[in-house]
């Protein structure tokens, strides 16, 4: 009899574990896939789309969504966990699916001078402390700041050292030590980071990365070909470019011993000239390019005495002026007056070629 | 460099690369001629990610830049009017551009049909609280087997997984998005997942239906050069993990230590403390030994 009942209950326990069992368990053909730092689970498996079809799809997709869901919360709960202020918590590994990046992975600054030399005698950096004791105010102050604990600046009295010249304000003497000290580090920053940015110098003339014309492109283009060991004699040309038009030479010169009858030509004729009577100097021209010069310093005086008084109407006083300036000196390209910009643009023009 | 103060280097430090990245953020927007449908479906799926929505199309890259999101939805209704002999039918639908950037260039974009979609006020169901980080499956051979499945997999993953947390509260894992990959097109359903007792540590999970689901098909993609893909997959150095030396683990998982020792002089060596064998002044470890022997011999004898 009791040996019947012991049976019973041992089956009935038996079966009740089973059952639990069951609610929890998932029949799969092919095991998920998990990133549990994620959150993620993968399933695989082909799904029968006869069945999701016979079936109401909401009821299908919700059936193979508790079956997935099931199974990624029991991988999760194979993690460790630990109890963080009531709450049960439990620990995720770190992602295992590989995502892109925002932005590519910085770039690493080239050592400061300081930190090379640190390296060098292998000086390791010493963590100091926040606050330093101050024995004369009897607290704990920041060692660098506001309200520091040394603080050089409130000093009242400083006392003359002896090799000093009695006459000289000490405390002056510090404040340009200090602001001494500040230039210099700021510079020595400055050189750092220029040291970092080094390979960012642009050639002469091809500061410019921004939109380039197409003149600075094609000047950018014959630079970068002639910069070639044999000074772009063997570079290829592309399909459209032109070939550059006379780009070294600035002067041809006759060769030494070459045509002489044209040599012979040229001797005659500059012994004509010297012997003839008509001047070298051509006067009109002459006096013309020295009325020309005076007009321009009239008008460059004019606009500057005009932006010392109206500096807000200059904007009309220069539009006027470039017009006279840039009738005036347009072969030139000097200073017209008052319009820099016109002007300034035209500067490059060759000199006196009239 | 004149004139930045501390607030502006803070803000471009922030925009700079950095070695280990913060959340994605998502521009949400919209385009000439969206419909409700359209809006109310970007609002609920990505309402804890919305950074900003704009009403203009401009510049993708432009709109990246000044908000500093890597990823973005576009939503747009577009109208076909095909020319019957009869008459004109207009088909209208749809359609959600889904991308990520890298580096403020476009990484991917997808387009996706939305053919069916149930807005959250659709569905009367008590909702999870946002911005709990939810779980995610993806179901069907597709997802592992097609390329642009398996980029739009990726993609969906970008937008949804939340920021990486090194822990998660057990009783908050409640959100469930359930994408599945069947017949064309791509059913995405969101759940609220229940955790019953089931006699053992790990519940039983039963799933309420909440949020909003929609049917999507795939149609154009403008996916990344496999080169480019694998760029903006490098990972910096410093991020590499460290391995320890002289540490070893075994099949079982038991961890192992070496370490390494001087030569050691055996004859120096001292066992157990024995105060009766200490070293004194005089040399009296004679008479130990003797003392010793003499014990000994007279437990022999007591046992015999």
């Amino acid at each position: 009899m009791a040996a019947c009942s012991v049976e019973a209950l041992l089956a009935k326990a038996e079966q009740e574990e089973a059952e639990k069992l069951k609610s929890i368990s998932v029949q799969k053909e092919l095991d998920l896939e998990f990133d549990i730092g994620n959150l993620l689970a993968c399933d695989k498996n082909r799904i029968d789309l006869r069945e999701f079809r016979e079936q109401k799809k909401e009821d299908f997709l919700r059936s193979l969504a508790r079956d997935n869901t099931q199974l990624l919360i029991n991988e999760i709960w194979k993690q460790p966990t630990e109890r963080v202020q009531e709450a049960i918590v439990v620990k995720l590994p770190d992602p295992a699916t590989p995502l892109p990046r925002e932005k590519p992975p910085p770039k690493a600054k080239p050592p400061t001078k300081w930190e090379q030399f640190a390296k060098l005698k292998g000086i390791q950096k010493k963590k100091k402390t926040n606050l330093v004791w101050d024995e004369t105010a009897k607290e704990w102050k920041r060692r660098w700041g506001y309200k520091r604990a040394k603080d050089d600046t409130k000093e009242w009295l400083i006392e003359v050292p002896e090799t000093a010249d009695p006459n000289e304000d000490q405390f002056a003497k510090r404040v340009k030590a200090k602001t001494e000290r500040v230039a210099k580090n700021e510079y020595n920053r400055l050189k750092n980071i220029a040291r970092a940015q080094k390979g960012k110098v642009p050639v002469m003339g091809l500061a410019t990365s921004t939109q380039q014309s197409k003149e600075e492109l094609s000047l950018a283009v014959s630079v970068a070909k002639t910069s070639t060991a044999s000074a772009g004699r063997f570079q290829d040309r592309l399909p459209k470019e032109k070939a550059p038009k006379n780009m070294g030479k600035k002067r041809k010169f006759e060769p030494l011993i070459g045509d002489f009858s044209n040599e012979r030509h040229k001797q005659l004729e500059l012994l004509k000239l010297m012997d003839g009577k008509k001047p070298k100097l051509d006067i009109t021209k002459a006096v013309n390019k020295q009325m020309r010069e005076e007009d321009r310093e009239e008008a460059a005086a004019k606009y500057k005495k005009r932006a010392g008084k109206k500096g807000r109407k200059g904007g009309n006083m220069s539009g006027k002026g470039k017009g006279k300036g840039g009738k005036g000196g347009k072969g030139k390209g000097g200073k017209a007056g008052g319009g820099g910009g016109g002007g300034g643009g035209k500067r490059r023009g060759k000199p006196g070629k009239h | 460099m004149e004139g930045i103060t501390k607030r502006s280097k803070r803000f471009l430090e922030s925009r700079a690369p950095k070695l280990i990245e913060d959340v994605k953020t998502a521009m949400i927007m919209k385009g000439g001629n969206t419909s409700q449908t359209v809006t109310q479906a970007l609002k609920d799926i990505v309402s804890s990610n919305i950074t900003r929505p704009f009403e203009d199309s401009t510049s993708l890259e432009f709109f990246s830049k000044k908000t500093d999101s890597s990823l973005f939805l576009f939503g747009s209704h577009n109208k076909k009017r095909d020319h019957m002999p009869n008459d004109v039918c207009v088909t209208v639908s749809f359609v959600l551009f889904a991308g990520r950037l890298f580096d403020f260039h476009v990484l991917d974009m997808i387009e996706l049909g939305i053919e069916k979609y149930v807005s959250l006020s659709d569905v009367k169901a008590s909702k999870c609280p946002e911005g709990t980080k939810p779980m995610l499956v993806f179901a069907g051979e597709a997802f592992d087997t097609d390329n642009e499945h398996k980029r739009l997999k990726s993609l969906l993953l970008d937008f949804f997984r939340g920021p990486t947390v090194s822990a998660v509260r057990l009783a908050g894992l409640e959100h469930v998005l359930h994408f599945t990959a069947l017949d064309g097109k791509i059913y995405m359903r969101s759940y609220r997942s229940l955790l019953k007792k089931s006699g053992c540590r790990t519940p039983r999970i039963e799933l309420e239906e909440i949020g909003p689901s929609c049917d999507l098909v795939l149609r154009r993609t403008h996916l990344a050069s496999d080169d480019l893909y694998k760029l903006a997959h490098r990972q910096p150095k410093a991020l590499k993990a460290k391995k320890k030396k002289n540490i070893s683990h075994d099949a079982f998982g038991t961890k192992f230590g070496r370490v390494h020792m001087q030569k050691q002089d055996l004859s120096k060596l001292r066992t157990r403390k024995m105060k009766g064998l200490r070293k004194r002044k005089g040399n009296v470890v004679a008479e130990e030994q003797d003392g010793q022997a003499p014990k000994v011999a007279k437990e022999a004898e007591h046992t015999e």
